[in-house]
Formats: C-alpha cells, structure tokens, sequence
C-alpha cells in the first residue's frame, strides 16, 4: 500500500483522467459543441411529403450546416406535413423567400434541408413560416414517372 | 420424491432469503451515505483500489477493443463504400455498449472479486465482529466507503475505455487502413448524440458501478465465514455480477435505444 500523500495524487489523477476522457468524449466524439439546442431560432416550413426526414438532421445553406430539425408534426386541416427548424442565431439574414428543399446526402444517404436564399429584402424572423417548399423526391415515384413516360413514348 | 420437492423448495427459499438480505444491506448501506461525507479519506483509500488499480487494464483493453472494432468495422463497411463511417460505428458501439459493459465485466473481475474477499475474510477472521464489540457500524465504516467508491469509480473508468478505444480506432482506421481522417472524425460529431449516446453511456455506467459493487459487497458480507466459504462467494459474486450486468444492459438498452 502507498503511502497516504501518493494515494491521493493518484486518486487526483485517476479523477482527473476520468474527467478528461468524459470531456474528450463531449467535445471530440459527440456534437456537444454543435449543439444549439438552446440559442438560435425558429422557423416553420411545411411540406407535402417529407420523404424519410428526422428529427435532427441538419439544416443547411450552401452545405454549410446551420442548424437542425426540432420537431415534425402532421397538420390534420391542410394534409401537410410542418417541420420546425433551428437555425443558428448567426444566421440572421435569411430572406423571407428563401426556398427550402428536402434532399439526401449521398445515394443512399439520411436526408436533410437544404435552404436556398431568394432575393427579397425583408428577413426571416423567429416563428416566421418559409412558403416556398420543395417534397422530398421519392425514388418509387420518381422511377413510376420514368415507366409511365417510357411506357408514353413507345405506345 | 418428496426430498426432492422438499429440496427445490428448499432452494428456491434459500434464494429468495438472499435476495431479501441484500436489499436490506443495499438499503443498510444507502442509509449511511453520508459516513464518505465525514471520513472522505476512506473514499479516497477505496478510489485508489477499485480506481486507479484497474487504469491499467481498462486503458490496454479499450485500446484493443477499439482497434479490433477498426479493423472489422473498416471490413464489413468498405463493402458497401461506406468506410468513412467507420467513425461513427467505433463511437457510437463503444459509447453505447462495450464502454460501460466491458468496463462493468472488467472492474468486477479485477476490483469486485478483491472487494468479495477483503470482506469475506473479514469476516472469517471475525473482524467485523470486533467493529461491532467497539460500537463501529461495519457497513458504514468498511462497505460504504467501498460502495460509493465502486460507483464513482465504474463511470470514470468507462469514459477512460471509450475514450481510449476511440483512439485504438483511429490508429487503425486512419493510421492503418486509410480512411479519411476528417471523415473518420466529422461524421462521427454529426451521428454521436451528446445526450442520447454519451448522457445514457453514462447512466449505464453508474447502475453497472450500483449492481457491480454492491453484488460483491453483499457476497463478501454474506460469506459462510470458512476458507471455502470465502472462495465460492469470490466466485459467486463475479459470475452473478457479469450475469447482472449482461441482463441490466439489455434492460437499459430497450429502455433508452429501443424506439430507434
């Protein structure tokens, strides 16, 4: 057995590695530091078909993440489906016809939202509804679109 | 016939009496937490032997799980064109699962089965006895320090392996193998949750320090007071912690993971 003073400077380090290891894991491993569940704000956007889109997944411009999905519900009066997004509170700039599109990362990769700024001069606030929506592009119906005009050319 | 049912009877209330006397010495102990406030020292004393003593085994063994999750992860990922995903496959299982798991499997083999036999030898040689005679609680001065220390020990020591392990897997797949090592990292922060992956690790870890050290103090305390007695609750209290452990992850995992 160590002597008393060694005891507690291991036991301080073993503590303190521990602690490292628990940060190292948060800010290295995890999105811990691209959280921002907490600061930023909130758009609306509504969609006719939002594909295989969840909760979380990134909201970009331009590839550049800048936020995330927070919620998707389903308005039973329009059929619609509306999903909330967090933007980044940096990202204050966005134009109110700024259009709003679902795509998919890769062939077969998770989908997510991909804004394109419009023109106008006036900005999107917290709580504001982005208007111009593109539905995700669904690979069955868009291979049906395919048959059906194949099945048009040839007949 | 009838000393056959009479057995099984026997048995199966022999059981039950132990399971009832651990939960009484589990409340026992819960009871007396505040002794670590008073004499921090003996925490200290319990740290540095389920603690640091094991840093050693958990960082070889998170290194090598990682780098072993590296290589077959890369196999079966670069398959489907997907290698750098490899990343969030190696954080995401050792977060989850092997960190708090293996950890719990480990500290019960390397600092459980040490806890089971101070004990139970303490016992044998009728030491807690004497703590008695001199109007020392045993179970606040000798099991609670070791209770508190096994379970602020077990999630420490599991963040050690992850951490580690995610490292081995680096080494390997970036190192070795060639994955991007902006891929191996970025994809990893965008699929690694801090609240669902790390918070729930960590959750897991502490309810496997709670069953872990508490199932070896229990069989330390409860040992028939003889040599034999002492070994067979040696072994008793590694077979039943890992069984516990391997139970209780399942459990947590349906719980927190269950609905995708």
């Amino acid at each position: 057995m160590p002597k008393r003073r060694n005891i507690e400077l291991l036991v301080g380090t073993f503590v303190a590695l521990g602690l490292v290891a628990l940060f190292f894991l948060a800010m290295q491993v995890s999105n811990f530091n691209l959280k921002s569940s907490n600061n930023g704000y909130v758009l609306q956007a509504r969609f006719t078909n939002i594909g295989s889109l969840k909760v979380r997944a990134p909201v970009a411009i331009a590839g550049v993440r800048i936020g995330r999905v927070e919620s998707i519900r389903f308005d039973a009066a329009t059929y619609e489906a509306v999903v909330a997004l967090r933007i980044d509170a940096t990202v204050n700039t966005l134009p109110d016809d700024t259009f709003a599109n679902i795509f998919t990362s890769g062939l077969l990769g998770e989908q997510y939202i991909g804004l394109e700024p419009g023109g106008s001069p006036d900005v999107l606030r917290d709580g504001d509804t982005i208007t111009n929506t593109q539905s995700a592009l669904l690979l069955e119906q868009m291979i049906g679109q395919f048959l059906f005009k194949k099945a048009g050319e040839s007949g | 016939m009838r000393d056959a049912v009479a057995r099984l009877g026997r048995g199966v209330l022999e059981a039950l009496e132990r399971l009832g006397r651990g939960h009484v010495l589990l409340l026992s102990i819960l009871l007396g937490l505040g002794e670590v406030l008073r004499r921090p020292r003996l925490l200290a004393e319990q740290l540095f032997n389920i603690g640091v003593l094991s840093l050693l085994i958990i960082g070889i063994s998170g290194l090598f799980v990682g780098m072993v999750l590296g290589l077959q992860g890369y196999y079966v990922l670069s398959q489907f064109g997907a290698a750098e995903s490899l990343g969030v496959m190696v954080a995401a299982s050792l977060v989850r699962e092997l960190g708090p798991v293996v950890t719990a499997l480990l500290v019960a083999g390397r600092a459980g089965s040490a806890l089971t036999a101070e004990i139970g030898l303490m016992k044998a040689t009728e030491q807690l006895a004497g703590l008695e005679m001199m109007a020392v609680d045993p179970v606040r001065r000798i099991l609670v320090p070791r209770f508190v220390g096994g379970v602020l020990a077990m999630p420490l020591l599991a963040a050690i392996f992850s951490a580690v392990g995610v490292l081995g897997g680096y080494f390997v797949g970036v190192g070795l193998l060639g994955v991007d090592e902006g891929a191996y990292w970025s994809q990893m922060q965008a699929k690694i949750d801090f609240d669902e992956d790390l918070i729930n690790g960590v959750i897991k870890s502490l309810a496997f320090g709670v069953v872990v050290t508490w199932i070896a103090l229990f069989q330390g305390y409860d040992a028939v007071p003889t040599a034999e007695g002492v070994s067979r609750s040696t072994t008793r209290a590694v077979v039943h912690a890992a069984l516990v452990v391997l139970g209780l992850d399942f459990v947590l995992t349906a719980l927190m993971f269950g609905d995708g």
